[in-house]
């Protein structure tokens, strides 16, 4: 029997067909997403990563909502052009609390990942508000909304326990303080600060947006972006142990 | 076989689908009472209206509806059900003006940013998910829909299976996309490229999706032919990938059941690496395979000549669908993403290209003996122009996802042109061709209104093409130079602002060329208006059925 008449199998049985189809369509996404899981040089050992703030968190869902991603990467290739405009390349362990990624696919504006301490929090109101206030040529669309909106301190906890449960660390202590934890980090006069920093390392309190008042999306989107790959520190990370 | 004995009642179909709505109606009142957020609370709304419509359409269709359900067959001839395929149809051609009009607004967007108005939902992060959506799942969606029920029908000589079913794989499908556009636009997204779409409505499409794979199932079952003609294997393997992608990028926990917002399971590089084993599958399977197999089914019809290959189509089907799926990863290679993967990834893109070029030789030599056509019948040539593009993207696609060409290109505009000569060119032209024939077959007319128009139709759209992928590669190209660009001293010649301000006359002809595309669009919907308006119906041949070849 030839090869052409026992392909007829699949021609005339259309349930043998389906599971054909299945096996064929298996094997390469078993084979390539599987071993990502489990393979242990996958992500590398740091240390400083650590789950986003209440308030980083809002800022986050901000970014995501308005599909920031869809112009911006957040992810250095390890090229030389690359690594001279925007810093030392993207570690995988950099993003391993991120759900969902936000590597990007496009640059029609310039990479994120390292944008966090570049620029002053001003700097950041002022060109969310209007980016052509501070670049002219710029073509990124104007954001003066966040500035209105407020963010809710009330249900960031119901995100973080959702976070937790798809495997973020988040501890008890830092879920049941979120709502404290994210006016905290808005306001430097806060007496929760101290508490707020004990339960995120070297997260950063400041009034980013300059206003007083409960943090809006505004505050949240720049505490976002001002952490964005400051958590890892380059001058003591080591790159041998870590070579895969 | 009308049975004036049997008093009218509803079948098991209408009377449990009709309670199931009612019962998703009072949920959906609930659900958007109970509402954390705004968009929920309006799309449960949405939800709960669309329910009630169901019920009130499914008890008015009983109620209006003979004794007996449709026949099988009348005069030993199959039935056809052509109501859900004409519904697809012209569903496909507002989507497809809806979705190009789309993007030419974000596309002017780029070139004068102002047009973003500064508003929350008419700025390019929520439109651009709307037009990519409005393109590949509405409009290409709903041609893949209408034309795997025909051709399943016609090539198995069997009636579309199910009564209801169809009906609620049509109209259920579109209402998904309401849902997610008008999602989008409000805020709502999950940020995975091309499955934006947040938990609920991802839900409601599995539904969708596993009632079109038995519909399109059982009517292959029931089939009258021994060989499943090689379209449906296409049509198959693209409803069935699809199931597998779709639950495998999307699982997500709700922060609560009553909003919009939820947390994907799968966090940063595993996440990334099941979203481009999506993302590349959604053209592989969506926009390749299901496409295919309308070249495989309406460019033979067409030319009035066989297929070239029967053999190279089995090796074409196989060899297309265990490559494709390896491919994913060349959408990430340089990041974090371990080497080997994007190497693999790298290695199977390569490969793909001679299945790809297997199926282009079949559908273009199908034409063999028959090339005159393609100076009379524009339709045909709008199917075969297609496959020309298909042919040139699978060999600049491959060409891409070498890494050292992908350093180049990746974050780039050629990127997008890459994207467009495929989506314009292959998807948007096959489609077009596979509509021109469908429109007259299934609104029984003897041809379409004007030829003509066709012709017009064609190089206008082929002129926005060109127009668009040859400013795309320019400036993909010369931006990706000059990220990289360094002076005589050594440093960087570019701040990244003077790469964006380059790029503004290509973003200006880009818009131009998707401008004409959007017009070619409307001469076609003008055209098919007037061939189902002012059509001349077939005379239907009382003739036996022919014999099986």
């Amino acid at each position: 029997m030839s090869f052409w008449t026992r392909h007829q199998i699949f021609e005339k049985n259309s349930i043998i067909l389906i599971v054909g189809i299945l096996l064929v369509i298996a094997i390469g996404g078993l084979v390539e997403i599987t071993p990502l899981f489990y393979l242990k040089s996958t992500i590398e050992k740091v240390d400083g990563v650590r789950p986003y703030t209440p308030l980083e968190l809002a800022g986050r869902n901000v970014y995501v909502r308005e599909g920031c991603y869809l112009c911006h990467s957040q992810m250095v290739r390890p090229l030389r052009d690359e690594v001279e405009r925007y810093g030392h390349f993207s570690l995988a362990a950099e993003s391993m609390y991120d759900h969902p990624f936000q590597w990007g696919s496009k640059r029609t504006g310039p990479d994120l990942a390292r944008v966090g301490a570049k620029y002053s929090d001003d700097w950041h109101v002022t060109h969310l508000t209007n980016p052509r206030a501070i670049v002219p040529q710029s073509v990124m669309p104007g954001y003066p909304f966040l500035s209105q909106i407020e963010v809710d301190p009330d249900t960031i906890a119901d995100h973080m326990r959702t976070l937790k449960a798809v495997g973020t660390p988040y501890t008890d202590d830092q879920i049941a303080n979120a709502g404290a934890d994210m006016k905290a980090q808005a306001d430097p006069d806060n007496s929760g600060g101290d508490a707020f920093n004990k339960r995120y390392a070297k997260a950063v309190v400041r009034n980013f947006d300059g206003k007083a008042g409960t943090p809006t999306e505004m505050d949240a989107l720049v505490a976002y972006l001002q952490m964005l790959g400051t958590l890892v520190d380059f001058k003591i990370y080591n790159e041998k142990a870590n070579l895969r | 076989m009308s049975q004036p004995s049997i008093s009218k009642s509803m079948t098991i179909g209408e009377s449990g689908l009709a309670v199931v709505f009612a019962v998703t109606a009072f949920l959906c009142v609930v659900a958007s009472a109970k509402a954390l957020d705004a968009p929920f609370a309006f799309h449960a709304a949405l939800s709960a209206a669309a329910s009630l419509a169901a019920v009130f359409v499914i008890v008015n269709r009983y109620l209006d509806r003979p004794v007996a359900l449709p026949p099988q067959e009348i005069n030993g001839r199959p039935n056809y059900n052509m109501g859900p395929i004409k519904f697809s149809s012209f569903m496909a051609m507002f989507w497809g003006i809806a979705g190009f009009l789309v993007g030419l607004i974000i596309a002017s967007q780029l070139a004068w940013p102002a047009l973003n108005f500064d508003l929350p939902w008419t700025s390019f992060g929520r439109l651009r998910p709307l037009h990519t959506s409005a393109v590949i799942f509405a409009f290409g969606g709903n041609v893949l829909i209408a034309t795997s029920f025909y051709v399943v029908q016609k090539s198995c000589r069997a009636r579309l299976a199910g009564d209801l079913a169809p009906w609620f794989v049509v109209v259920g499908y579109n209402f998904f996309i309401l849902i997610a556009g008008t999602g989008y636009l409000l805020g709502v997204t999950q940020s995975k490229e091309y499955a934006e779409p947040e938990w609920y409505a991802d839900l409601w499409l599995t539904i969708v999706w596993v009632v079109y794979l038995l519909v399109f199932l059982a009517t292959v079952i029931k089939r009258k032919e021994p060989h499943i003609f090689v379209a449906n294997w296409f049509y198959l393997a693209f409803i069935v990938t699809i199931a597998v992608l779709h639950l495998g990028n999307n699982p997500a926990l709700p922060v609560s059941v009553f909003g919009s917002k939820s947390y994907v399971a799968w966090g940063g590089i595993q996440d990334a690496m099941f979203q481009w084993w999506y993302g590349h599958n959604a053209v592989g399977f969506f926009l390749t395979a299901g496409f295919l197999a309308i070249m495989y089914y309406f460019i033979p019809k067409r030319a009035e000549r066989p297929i070239y290959s029967y053999r190279l189509s089995i090796i074409h089907f196989w060899a297309l669908i265990f490559l494709y799926i390896w491919a994913g990863p060349h959408h990430l290679h340089y990041t974090a993403l371990p080497d080997w993967t994007q190497t693999l990834g790298m290695t199977f893109s390569i490969m793909l290209w001679m299945p790809s070029w297997g199926g282009m030789i079949n559908g273009l030599m199908t034409l063999s003996g028959a090339w005159d056509k393609l100076r009379t019948d524009p339709v045909l040539r709008m199917l075969v122009v297609s496959v020309a593009f298909y042919g040139m993207s699978t060999f600049e696609g491959p060409m891409m996802s070498i890494k050292v060409v992908n350093s180049l290109s990746h974050y780039t505009d050629w990127t997008i042109g890459h994207v467009h000569s495929g989506a314009l060119g292959w998807v948007g032209f096959v489609s077009f061709g596979a509509l021109y024939c469908l429109v007259p077959w299934a609104w029984n007319r003897k041809g379409l209104y004007s030829l003509k128009l066709v012709n017009w139709h064609f190089w206008v759209a082929t002129l926005g093409i060109v127009l668009y992928i040859s400013a795309m590669w320019v400036s993909g190209i010369l931006q990706g130079l000059m990220w990289r660009a360094y002076t005589s001293l050594g440093f960087l010649e570019y701040s990244f602002i003077e790469t964006v301000e380059a790029m503004h006359p290509f973003y200006i002809i880009r818009a131009a060329g998707g401008g004409l595309f959007l017009i070619g669009s409307l001469i076609m919907a003008y055209n098919l208006w007037m061939t189902v308006r002012v059509g001349e119906a077939e005379v239907q041949m009382p003739v036996a059925l022919q014999p099986a070849e």
